[in-house]
């Protein structure tokens, strides 16, 4: 049967077109690949090559015609051993040549949809939070874990890092000075004697390539842990954490992913300025297919790690360099200490207002609440220990109780995390509260280098106390 | 899937043919109707592509590798298919069909349906299998070579014996992290063969406007050897793979290849390329051409018209079977949209 040619679409955009020039007459043969005609588009003059051999019947629609919808038929191609007798028989709206063999266009697709089974069940909290629904954190009894060890921060990480790699021989570390020199700020200390250096490995100092391996590692089997000597450098590779480890799952329709952990120190050191000194919280915490994690103490930074390590998922481990050496006495030794991802602690529990931190401010939120309660406010502290997926519950739960929220961040205000928790107040809480929330951030300034400027860059407790204050119109 | 299935057999009679002049092994009509194959399905395939992409059946950015089917082809033949991982950019269809990907599941990807390898997620430029190795259709250029340099990573670690093959482009290969994983790559000694498809353009930017220098001598600080081939003779490619592969499955670390190639389509579906002249185009086309030297030699060797007939007609199947399917295949359940973001543990 005569098949007819149409009017092809060449750019996504594209709805019609003037058919400039024909290069074949009727009767001519053309092959496949052959360039028959020129089209014009909105943006160019492009050819059209057959997509199947055969003889040019007859050209339906003349050079020189303007506005040619796509899809038109333009021309009628003759098979073996047909005649232009036959060209009666190319149905009226048939596709071309081969489209003729492939069926009508939208059809099936609309007859298919109404067929389909139900779609898979959605867990993901954060989509759920947009549909409305909060979803409560994941069970974690931490009060169980009675056998505890004296460790700093630094310590603990190197610790669950190293539990990990004893469980798991595709866990590896790999950095710039991680192993001969036992880490830039000395959290893989002892790591290279124990691993060896096929699990412990030093890069050259190129974060967008060893990222970039690091995430095909993970693909391919493995459970890489890279370390950033600081965050800022991780901008080097941020194309890799998003383009290449957040989207893979959801890329691949659920068919490959990517178990990797990205850490380091995050935030402000001390007079290391602007280049130096920023949070990624907000950054990492924007891009769907991350989880995004930041501890505070020793007990954090072990249970996070380890879960981080064992998560299916790119994980963003947000450390603190200022934290490394503080030194707590209630690490849980367990090795099943893994805590859950997703899940704040309430620090300390208060019944006037709802303090929320993370990193290192929940130490200064914790000493804002001790100044508080001296001045007879009663504050409760969350720790959010991960920053996507948020506890919002947590959160939710807490202003129902103390009616007042201050969210206090060390990176800058605009679309921060206390930005994030506003929303979520605004969205969720409005009718309980009696205060509006109050932002406690770091100034909206590159850092600066002198003592005194940096020191007002930062925020402190002495802020938290009087926003908490502000909060419960006690200023 | 039929066209690429006799891969194994086929590279094996190769290996007992005897020597043609230039000391190669002088090709088998087995051999010769296996590449012949491979590479008419992946310029049908493409075609098709071109096609549905022109009925608006296909959106966004669709990359035709019509013209470069010989340098895929040749570098899968020379392949240990059961252990080796392959990873490119979003030219990325013709590099599935050799891994013996499912033409139908490829095209429903191109078409955004439900049978699409990612269940239309992905499109034309982000697709993978893990079973058959595959790991990207990446849309970021130069991202597939340091995934790649991990996948040979991942081989090393596990000493599974695999070989990644990463693809770039000849404008990929300025990019940063190219230099960066040669570096590592050969620091680690890592099994990994760059393949450069140098097609002459990046875009519409001749190579000659923007590299300086020859691509695959840019291993040479570092240690990696590398050769030039001709990416339009698929024997030739073949044996570059072949000793490539060899070398680097013995524990020497990586291997670049430059592969010189031609693509005959613009950039994507809406280059109409004004900056080649029709006579560059042309002279590839009419003398240069891979399948058609193939298929002269199948002549030559005594196969008949009736024969080479034949297996146009089981490729042409092939390959409107894959597009029926693109059609009928539904568009995914709108619940899609919500799922895998993250792999939920309670799954
Ligand atoms: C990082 C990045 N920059 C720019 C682009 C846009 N872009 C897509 S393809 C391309 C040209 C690449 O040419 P080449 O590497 O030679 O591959 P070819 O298209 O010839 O196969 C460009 C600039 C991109 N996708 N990624
Ligand atoms: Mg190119």
């Amino acid at each position: 049967m005569p098949t007819n040619i149409l009017m092809p679409a060449l750019s996504p955009t594209m709805t019609e077109g003037n058919l400039a020039k024909w290069l074949k007459t009727e009767g001519d043969t053309v092959e496949a690949g052959d360039v028959i005609a020129e089209i014009e588009t909105d943006k160019a003059t492009m050819e059209v090559e057959a997509v199947d051999e055969g003889i040019l019947g007859k050209i339906l629609i003349s050079e020189g015609t303007q506005n040619v919808a796509v899809n038109t038929p333009i021309a009628v191609l003759l098979g073996d051993g047909e005649s232009a007798n036959d060209i009666g028989e190319a149905p009226e709206a048939a596709p071309t040549a081969a489209a003729a063999e492939v069926s009508e266009e939208s059809a099936p697709v609309a007859q298919a949809d109404a067929e389909q089974p139900s779609g898979a069940v959605v867990e993901n909290r954060d989509i759920l939070y947009h549909q409305g629904i909060i979803v409560e954190p994941p069970p974690f009894d931490e009060a169980s874990f009675t056998d505890v060890y004296t460790a700093t921060v630094r310590e603990a990480l190197r610790d669950a890092m190293s539990e990990e790699m004893r469980n798991d021989e595709t866990v590896y570390l790999m950095g710039e000075e991680v192993a001969e020199y036992q880490g830039a700020y000395k959290c893989s200390q002892g790591m290279l004697d124990e691993f060896g250096k096929d699990r412990v490995i030093d890069t050259p100092i190129t974060e967008h390539g060893f990222a970039g391996i690091a995430v095909g590692s993970a693909m391919n089997g493995l459970k890489p842990i890279v370390e950033f000597m600081t965050w800022n450098f991780g901008m080097q590779a941020i194309d890799h954490i998003i383009n290449s480890a957040a989207k893979t799952l959801y890329m691949a329709g659920g068919q490959l992913g990517c178990p990797i952990v990205f850490r380091g120190p995050n935030g402000a050191a001390s007079r290391v300025a602007a280049q130096h000194s920023q949070c990624y919280a907000s950054w990492y915490a924007h891009v769907p297919g991350l989880k995004v994690v930041a501890p505070w103490s020793a007990a954090d930074a072990k249970g996070l790690m380890k879960a981080a390590i064992r998560d299916p998922n790119p994980v963003v481990f947000l450390e603190n360099e200022i934290l490394y050496g503080e030194k707590y006495d209630n690490v849980p030794s367990s090795d099943d200490f893994v805590i859950p991802l997703g899940r704040a602690k309430i620090e300390r529990s208060g019944a006037d207002v709802t303090i929320v931190a993370f990193s290192i401010m929940v130490g200064k939120a914790l000493k804002a609440a001790e100044e508080l309660a001296e001045q007879g406010i009663d504050a409760e502290v969350i720790n959010l220990r991960t920053i996507r997926p948020l506890d919002r519950h947590t959160i939710l739960e807490s202003v129902k109780k103390t009616n007042r929220i201050v969210v206090a961040e060390e990176g800058w205000p605009f679309a921060g995390i206390g930005a994030e928790i506003a929303a979520l107040i605004g969205e969720h809480a409005f009718d309980y509260m009696d205060a509006p929330l109050a932002r406690v951030t770091g100034a909206d300034v590159p850092m600066p280098y002198a003592a005194n400027l940096e020191a007002l860059a930062l925020p402190q407790a002495e802020h938290i106390v009087k926003a908490a204050k502000k909060v419960c119109y006690q200023d | 899937m039929a066209a690429a299935k006799k891969k194994d057999s086929a590279k094996a009679s190769n290996k007992t043919a005897p020597k043609d002049g230039a000391g190669r092994n002088a090709p088998s009509v087995d051999v010769l109707k296996k590449y012949y194959r491979d590479m008419l399905l992946i310029r049908r395939f493409e075609e098709k592509a071109g096609q549905l992409y022109g009925m608006g059946l296909i959106g966004g950015f669709c990359h035709l590798y019509i013209g470069q089917e010989a340098v895929v082809t040749g570098i899968s033949a020379a392949q240990d298919n059961d252990k080796d991982t392959v990873v490119t950019s979003y030219r990325d269809h013709a590099h599935m069909l050799a891994c013996d990907m499912d033409p139908k599941g490829i095209m429903a990807e191109l078409t955004g349906r439900e049978g699409g390898y990612s269940r239309g997620k992905g499109g034309s430029m982000h697709m993978f299998s893990k079973e058959k190795r595959f790991f990207g259709g990446h849309g970021i250029v130069g991202a597939g070579t340091a995934i790649g340099a991990g996948l040979g990573f991942a081989h090393k670690y596990t000493k599974d014996g695999g070989v990644a093959v990463a693809y770039m482009g000849d404008g990929a290969s300025n990019q940063g992290q190219v230099a960066e994983c040669y570096n590592m790559a050969a620091l680690w000694d890592l099994p990994i063969l760059f393949v450069i498809e140098n097609n002459q353009y990046g875009m519409g930017t001749s190579v000659k406007r923007s590299s300086a220098g020859t691509l695959y001598r840019r291993g040479e600080g570092y240690g990696i050897p590398g050769e030039q081939v001709d990416g339009m003779d698929v024997f030739a490619v073949e044996a570059a793979a072949s000793q490539a592969l060899e070398y680097i499955r013995s524990g020497n670390g990586p291997y670049i290849l430059e592969v010189m190639t031609y693509r005959y389509r613009g950039h994507s579906m809406s280059d109409p390329a004004k900056y080649r002249t029709k006579e560059e185009v042309a002279s590839f086309k009419e003398e240069r051409d891979p399948i058609t030297s193939v298929k002269d030699m199948l002549q030559t060797q005594g196969v008949d018209e009736a024969e080479l007939k034949e297996i146009d007609k089981e490729i042409k199947a092939i390959v409107n079977e894959a597009a029926t399917f693109a059609q009928e295949s539904p568009e995914p359940h709108v619940d899609e949209l919500w799922t895998d973001i993250l792999v939920e543990e309670s799954a």
